[in-house]
C-alpha cells in the first residue's frame, strides 16, 4: 500500500531524512520509534503533504500512485490521514461544522454526493459514543480550550469518521495520562482492519503496549537503523536509543 | 451543503471575479456634468420638490463651497474632480410604478442577476424591497401590508412630498447639513433614498430592505436615508449594495440618519459589496458615508451591523448618540480589504444620558496589499452617570503585504463610567491551513471557514436570510488570497 524508497527530505537547506526506505501492506500496523530530532515528525508531514518539506531524492508510492504529486487535500480524499501531534485550534468554527465540511470535501473529491446535516450528525454521534466524545465537545469551537486528552480523542474520532486507508499517528500518546492513553489506544484498535494500514510514530514504548504493532522501525539521523518485531520496543525501552545507535554506528 | 462548500460553488459559478460587473443598457436621463447651483436646482426640479427643500439644498451647497475635503483618514486616493462627475442619472420615463409588472423588464433582469428577484422575494422572504436603481426608486413592494401596520416605507423623494412635516422635523436633525464635507455634499445633491416611519408601539411586521446599485458610468450616488422609530416601536432594516465594474473610480457619498424615541429600537444592517477595483487597484467605488443614529428617547436602542467587503476606499463610521437615559448603542462590524482596497471604518459612541451602554465588536480582515483601519471614539459626557462601554477589536492578517491598524479614542468626563477595550491581531496560521488541507478541505474553502469562524460574533447579528449571503461574500472576497 505504501512504498517509500530512499527518501531524502530537506527543510530549508537542512537535510532531515537521508535515505529512508519503508514498506507497509494493508492490514498491517507499523511503528516508527526514534529519539527526538530523528525526523519522525518530518516523515509524517511529508506523507500528508505539508508545504516546506522538500523531497530532494527518492519516491513515495501509495496504492501504485506517486503520492508526492498530490496536494494534501487530494491525499486526504484518497484515504491518507494524519492524526497530528499538536491539533490546531480554529476559533469560531464548531467541531461539528468542521467535521461536516471536511467529510463532504473528501466525498466531493471522490465524486460522491454530500451527506446532509442529519446524516453527518448520525454518523458523528455513533462514532463519538465509543470514543467518549460528548455532544458538548462537538458544539465547541474546534480544539479551542480542549484538554490534551480531548484533542487526541478528537483526532481519533476523525479517523473513525473518515475511514482512511492509511492512518499515520504522530505522537498520539504525547501529553496523555494513562487513562486517556488507554481510551485512545482502544479507539485505534477498533479501527484495525484488513484493508487499512497504520503507521504509529512514537518516542516511547508505552503506547505500543496498547497498540501492538506488526513491525517496528527505528529511525535515527534520518534513516531506518534497525527493524524488528514487537519485542524490539521492549529492548529499546530497556537499553535506550543510545545503545542501538552505537551498534549501528 | 456546508457554508464553505456553498461559497466554493458560488465562486465556481462566477467565473469572472466580480459577479456584479455587468452594465444594464437602459436609456438614462442626466443632469449636466459638474456641480453648480444649477445642478442643485435641476435635481430639485426633477424631483418636483417643494421650495423649502430647494432652499435646504442650496444652503448646503453654499456651505459646501467653503469646506475642505478631510484628510485625517488612513486612505490615499487621487484628488476627486467634483466637476467631472454627473450628479443625477435616472432611467428615462419612469413615473412611479403601481406594480412590478410596469417595471422595465431589463431592469428586473438586472435585479435577477443581483440575486434579488423581486417577485421571489415578495413570495418567499417576506422582505419589502425599495429598489433604488441609480437615483430613482422604481418599485416598492409590500406597501399594503406595511400600510396596514401604519408603517411608512417609501422613497425619500415621495416622503418629501407626502409627509413634509415628518421630513422637516427630522431631516438633518442627526447629521446636520454642515456635519462634514461629504455629508454636506450629499445634502446639496442627494438624488433619492429611503424614508421609514414606524408609528408608536408598532413592531414592523417584516424586515425592510433596500438594494442600492450604481449603474450609469461616472455617476456618483448620493442617497439619503431617514428612519424614525416612534415610541415603543421596532424596526429592522437591511441595506445591500452592489455596483458594476468600471475602470474609473466612482464616488458614493450617502447619509443615513436614524432616530429612536422612547423605548424604540432600530436594527440597521448593511452588506456592502460595491465594486472594489481589480487586482491591480484600478477602478472601484470611493465610499464616503456618514451614518448616525440618535437614541433620542429613554431606553431606546440602535444597533448597527455591517459587513463591508467592497469599495476601493471605505470611509465610514456608523455612530450612536446615546442621548436618552438608559439607551443602548451597538456596533458590529466585519471589514474585509483585499488586493489594493483601503478601509478606514469604525464607530462613535457618544454617551450623553445616564446609564447608557454601548458595545463595539469589530472584526477587520486584511489580505493582499490592503490596508484596514479601525477608528473609533467612545466619549462619556459629564452627565452620563454609570455609562458603560465594551469594545473588542480583532484584526486578522492574511499574507505579509497587508496592514491592520487600530485607532481607538476614549474620552471620559464622568468618574463613574466604565470603559473596556480589548484588541487582538492575528494571522491565519500556516498550521491552521495545513490542518484543514490535511482533512481534505481545499484552500479557498479553508480560508473561508477560518475567516467565517473569526467573524462569527458579528455574522450572528445579521437577520437569518442575509447571514447566509454574508458568509458567502466573506469567502468570495478572499478567494485566492492565500497563494
Amino acid at each position: 500500500m505504501l512504498e517509500i524508497k530512499n527518501l531524502h527530505v530537506s527543510v530549508g537547506d537542512k537535510p532531515i531524512l537521508k535515505g529512508l526506505t519503508l514498506s507497509i501492506q494493508p492490514g498491517q500496523v507499523h511503528a516508527i520509534m526514534g529519539p527526538n530530532g530523528s525526523g519522525k515528525s518530518t516523515l509524517s508531514y511529508v506523507l500528508a503533504g505539508r508545504a516546506g518539506y522538500d523531497i530532494t531524492e527518492g519516491s513515495i508510492t501509495y496504492n501504485g500512485e506517486d503520492l508526492t504529486a498530490l496536494a494534501p487535500e487530494e491525499r486526504a480524499a484518497k484515504g491518507v490521514f494524519l492524526a497530528m501531534q499538536y491539533p490546531v485550534e480554529i476559533p469560531g468554527v464548531t467541531t461539528m461544522t468542521f467535521l461536516k465540511t471536511a467529510l463532504n470535501s473528501q466525498r466531493r473529491a471522490r465524486g460522491e454526493s454530500d451527506l446532509d446535516a442529519i446524516g453527518v450528525l448520525k454518523l458523528v454521534r455513533a462514532k463519538a459514543k465509543t470514543l467518549n466524545v460528548s455532544e458538548e465537545m462537538l458544539k465547541r469551537a474546534l480544539n479551542v480550550g480542549f484538554s490534551g486528552g480531548e484533542k487526541k480523542r478528537l483526532e481519533i474520532l476523525q479517523m473513525a469518521i473518515f475511514e482512511p486507508k492509511l492512518a499515520i499517528l504522530d505522537e498520539t500518546d504525547s501529553g496523555l495520562d494513562i487513562d486517556a492513553l488507554r481510551l485512545v489506544a482502544e479507539g485505534v484498535n477498533t479501527l484495525r482492519d484488513p484493508a487499512r494500514a497504520m503507521l504509529v510514530i512514537t518516542h516511547y514504548q508505552r503506547l505500543l503496549d496498547y497498540i501492538v504493532p506488526d513491525r517496528i522501525h527505528v529511525l535515527a539521523r534520518g534513516r531506518i537503523v534497525a527493524e524488528g518485531g514487537k519485542e524490539l520496543a521492549l529492548e529499546l525501552e530497556a537499553r535506550g536509543y543510545e545503545h542501538i545507535l552505537k551498534d549501528v554506528a | 451543503m456546508s457554508i464553505a462548500a456553498e461559497t466554493k460553488q458560488q465562486v465556481a459559478d462566477i467565473g469572472d471575479k466580480y459577479k456584479y460587473g455587468f452594465v444594464t443598457d437602459i436609456e438614462m436621463e442626466r443632469a449636466p456634468k459638474g456641480l453648480s447651483e444649477d445642478t442643485v436646482r435641476y435635481i430639485s426640479a426633477k424631483k418636483s420638490e417643494p421650495a423649502w427643500m430647494l432652499e435646504w439644498r442650496l444652503g448646503a451647497f453654499k456651505r459646501w463651497g467653503a469646506m475642505r475635503e478631510p484628510t485625517w483618514a488612513r486612505v490615499h486616493y487621487p484628488k476627486i474632480d467634483y466637476q467631472a462627475a454627473y450628479y443625477y442619472a435616472a432611467p428615462k420615463n419612469t413615473p412611479l410604478k403601481q406594480s412590478l409588472d410596469e417595471v422595465d423588464p431589463k431592469l428586473l433582469e438586472t435585479y435577477k442577476k443581483l440575486g434579488i428577484p423581486l417577485h421571489e422575494q415578495m413570495a418567499l422572504a417576506g422582505v419589502a424591497v425599495d429598489a433604488v436603481f441609480d437615483s430613482v426608486s422604481v418599485a416598492t413592494t409590500f406597501k399594503d401590508k406595511l400600510n396596514e401596520a401604519g408603517v411608512i416605507f417609501c422613497p425619500i423623494s415621495e416622503a418629501i412630498r407626502d409627509y413634509p412635516e415628518l421630513v422637516k422635523k427630522y431631516l438633518g436633525s442627526v447629521v446636520p447639513v454642515t456635519d462634514n464635507f461629504f455629508a454636506t455634499l450629499n445634502a446639496a445633491v442627494f438624488s433619492d433614498g429611503t424614508f421609514v416611519y414606524v408609528p408608536k408601539g408598532v413592531r414592523c411586521p417584516m424586515e425592510l430592505s433596500t438594494y442600492f446599485r450604481i449603474n450609469a458610468s461616472e455617476t456618483g450616488q448620493f442617497e439619503r436615508t431617514l428612519i424614525i422609530a416612534d415610541e415603543g416601536s421596532y424596526v429592522s432594516y437591511l441595506e445591500g449594495c452592489t455596483a458594476p465594474k468600471r475602470d474609473e473610480n466612482q464616488l458614493h457619498a450617502a447619509v443615513v440618519e436614524l432616530v429612536a424615541l422612547d423605548n424604540a429600537e432600530i436594527k440597521y444592517s448593511t452588506v456592502q459589496n460595491w465594486y472594489p477595483g481589480d487586482e491591480n487597484g484600478l477602478g472601484g467605488i470611493f465610499n464616503f458615508v456618514t451614518k448616525r443614529g440618535d437614541c433620542r428617547g429613554r431606553k431606546s436602542k440602535i444597533s448597527w451591523t455591517q459587513v463591508e467587503t467592497g469599495s476601493a476606499i471605505t470611509w465610514k463610521y456608523p455612530s450612536c448618540i446615546l442621548r436618552g437615559d438608559d439607551s443602548v448603542g451597538e456596533f458590529y462590524s466585519i471589514a474585509i480589504a483585499n488586493h489594493f482596497q483601503q478601509a478606514d471604518t469604525g464607530t462613535k459612541m457618544i454617551h450623553i444620558g445616564a446609564n447608557t451602554k454601548s458595545r463595539i465588536i469589530s472584526k477587520g480582515i486584511s489580505a493582499g496589499k490592503a490596508q484596514n483601519t479601525y477608528r473609533g471614539l467612545v466619549s462619556v459626557y459629564g452627565k452620563a452617570k454609570n455609562a458603560r462601554n465594551y469594545t473588542q477589536c480583532d484584526s486578522l492578517l492574511i499574507g505579509g503585504d497587508c496592514g491592520a491598524h487600530t485607532v481607538p479614542y476614549i474620552e471620559s468626563r464622568n468618574p463613574t463610567a466604565r470603559i473596556e477595550h480589548e484588541a487582538t491581531t492575528s494571522k491565519i496560521a500556516e498550521d491552521q491551513l495545513f490542518y484543514c488541507l490535511a482533512r481534505g478541505i481545499p484552500q479557498d474553502e479553508a480560508v473561508s471557514l477560518i475567516v467565517n469562524g473569526f467573524c462569527k460574533e458579528v455574522l450572528q447579528q445579521l437577520p437569518m436570510e442575509f447571514a447566509v449571503e454574508a458568509q458567502k461574500l466573506v469567502g468570495i472576497s478572499l478567494e485566492g488570497s492565500v497563494g
